[in-house]
């Protein structure tokens, strides 16, 4: 039984230029302990998946409209009423945001920060929960912890700020943590400290880990599976080796070629021609054909579905109707 | 953050100079003789001559300005010509009413502006947001003279619910005798408020960190009181500094209304007798009101809000 089971998940942002279909029939599961990494261009609703798993919009108009998220031992999220999904929010899913500067309260101490997390979900008083804070912020290597509880967020770096938001989500060993970007706002340096920290954590708790990311070089070191978006749907999905080594998809290649790396070393990078698809009119048949140098009519006509190929290795799916045995 | 405050302090002191300069000046292109006022018409000009002569005024200009500086800089501000009393006396007299009004209306504000906004804020786009901005705007629109007479005339006369005016013993009496002036005072002050905390609120509302406090379990009223309503707060407090200064000068005309003996009416009937020290003492004294509120206001800013500093 997988630990969280997303069902043909569909969710609609309401706008002034009309309805975007940001998570269009997307489904997947997540097994307890692994990390699936979700990768794509921005505006490809990868965040706007996992917003969706823990209900949260931020300002923004948006509501599920239609397929479940299945959470072992508590049921299907979408259902649960909103005093529920409080009980679930930070102690069995937990969310790291992209940017940690804004993800914290400016005018709040960052102990506090944590220790409102740990009240919330035991009845720890302020005294016991800001000890564990202090454990927490122990837990992931910030040093001198005692000073930083009493900081403010600005007072310190980025990568200690974003240590200080895992410290929150790590707070009551929840199963799941989604990470959306965490290290995308990150020098270079501290997102591989960040990366291993979160690596370190699953090894030892067995948590698992969504991780949005648009960096294949981050999902080849430490994704188990990865799916890939583009337009609101998952276009091709695997584990990290059958999706970076086996790439079917062309929009999977099209990311690959754009991306740098030693053996391309003197050739020049490949990049994607045009622009993502609008979610508001997306074209009728596949997404990406507009974009796409191998598409034909039979491209453009019916949206194709998320499924195996022959001779392919199991668990390997992609939304191609391209070189296609049948 | 002493250090930075004494500062703040010292550099006040040129504004203040300034000040002093400008209320001297503009009493010289004022029209009116208070000599005259003061004997009337049928006094001789030799009598008239020794007035002046007394109260200063046939000295040069330079000497009655360094004369008028020598009096800020002991604190007495000068002598008033009719009341025979050091104008800080006269001050000291009548401050503490002048502050209660400007306190009390602040509160005022407070209290109406903060239910309105939060709820405003919460139906944003709706029709309660829309009726609410409507109800504000109605009441910025309203001359405060006017509101005055309206609230005697309807809460006073009518209903019989506070009295025309004047002031009490104790502090009971007081808020109950100081509601209305206070009330006319921070009606607009609460539009004002209100329209601010309202869109600091919906800025606010779509936060990151309010998606954080979400994340951690905690409930939409959790939230709100915790994070977003105190931050919003923080925020409103350069509003209510910068209005406060505004208020200050708001109350001259709803005392002598209110017959409140306050600063405002003191300097109403200052004016009216041509009584020139009194006039220049609380000019100087109002500016002076308004450039502590605004280094108050700096220091309540840099409390509340950490990222802030004083200097």
């Amino acid at each position: 039984m997988p630990l969280l089971s997303v069902q043909s998940l569909k969710t609609e942002f309401h706008g002034r230029r009309g309805i975007a279909r940001a998570v269009d029939d997307v489904s997947f599961d997540i097994e307890p302990g692994e990390i699936f990494g979700i990768v794509g261009e921005s505006g490809c609703g990868k965040s706007a998946t996992c917003r969706s798993i823990l209900k949260l919009f931020g300002g923004a108009d948006a509501r599920i409209a239609g397929g479940s998220i299945t959470l072992d031992g508590v049921g299907d999220l979408v259902a649960l009423p909103e005093k529920r999904m409080g009980d679930v929010r930070g102690s069995k899913v937990s969310f790291i945001f992209q940017d940690p500067l804004t993800a914290l309260n400016p005018t709040m101490r960052v102990g506090r920060q944590i220790a409102e997390i740990v009240m919330r979900h035991s009845k720890a008083s302020r005294k016991e929960a800001g000890q564990r804070a202090l454990e927490l912020l122990r837990d992931v290597k910030v040093t001198s912890p005692e000073r930083r509880l009493m900081a403010y967020p600005h007072e310190l770096s980025g990568g200690l700020r974003q240590r200080v938001v895992i410290a929150m989500a790590l707070a009551l060993q929840p199963p799941l943590i989604i990470a959306d970007e965490p290290t995308t706002a990150l020098d270079v340096t501290v997102q591989d400290q960040i990366l291993r920290l979160l690596l370190e954590r699953r090894d030892r708790t067995g948590t698992a880990i969504i991780l949005v990311t648009h960096d294949l070089g981050v999902v080849a070191e430490v994704c188990d599976r990865v799916a890939v978006m583009y337009g609101g749907q998952i276009v091709e999905t695997g584990s990290t080796d059958q999706v970076l080594q086996g790439a079917a998809h062309p929009y999977t290649r099209a990311l690959l070629a754009a991306l740098p790396s030693a053996a391309m070393r003197g050739r020049s990078l490949t990049p994607i021609e045009g622009i993502p698809p609008s979610l508001i009119a997306p074209p009728p048949g596949c997404r990406f054909a507009p974009r796409c140098a191998h598409a034909h009519d039979a491209c453009r006509a019916a949206r194709p579905a998320l499924a195996p190929r022959e001779g392919s290795t199991p668990g390997h799916l992609d939304a191609c109707i391209l070189e296609r045995g049948t | 953050m002493l250090r930075s405050i004494l500062q703040r302090l010292l550099m006040l002191i040129p504004v203040l100079i300034g000040i002093t300069l400008l209320g001297f000046l503009l009493l010289q292109v004022v029209p009116g003789d208070p000599v005259e006022r003061a004997m009337g018409t049928r006094a001789s000009a030799e009598e008239m001559d020794a007035m002046r002569r007394q109260w200063g005024l046939d000295q040069p200009m330079w000497r009655q300005y360094l004369l008028f500086l020598r009096d800020c800089i002991t604190g007495s501000f000068g002598t008033s010509l009719f009341h025979k009393l050091p104008v800080s006396t006269l001050v000291l007299e009548r401050l503490p009413f002048t502050l209660a009004i400007v306190a009390y209306s602040t509160v005022l504000a407070l209290l109406i502006a903060m239910p309105f906004a939060i709820l405003a804020a919460l139906r944003r786009g709706g029709m309660v947001d829309l009726a609410i901005r409507q109800l504000f705007v109605f009441v910025i629109a309203l001359p405060p003279f006017w509101l005055c007479f309206l609230f005697i005339l309807w809460l006073s006369l009518g209903l019989g619910l506070f009295p025309t005016g004047g002031i009490g013993d104790g502090l009971v009496q007081n808020l109950h005798r100081l509601f209305l002036p206070s009330l006319v005072v921070g009606l607009s002050t609460a539009a004002l408020i209100q329209q601010s905390l309202r869109a600091t609120l919906i800025e606010t509302m779509s936060a990151d960190y309010v998606d954080t406090a979400r994340a951690k379990g905690l409930s939409r009223v959790q939230v709100f009181t915790r994070h977003i309503l105190r931050n919003s707060l923080i925020s409103t407090i350069s509003i209510v500094g910068v209005r406060i200064g505004w208020i200050i000068g708001s109350t001259v005309v709803v005392e002598k209304i209110f017959s409140v003996p306050g600063l405002g009416s003191l300097l109403i009937d200052a004016i009216v007798s041509r009584d020139f020290p009194v006039i220049r003492g609380l000019t100087v004294i109002f500016a002076m009101l308004v450039v502590l509120v605004n280094l108050l206001t700096d220091i309540a800013y840099s409390i509340a809000d950490p990222r802030v500093s004083l200097d």
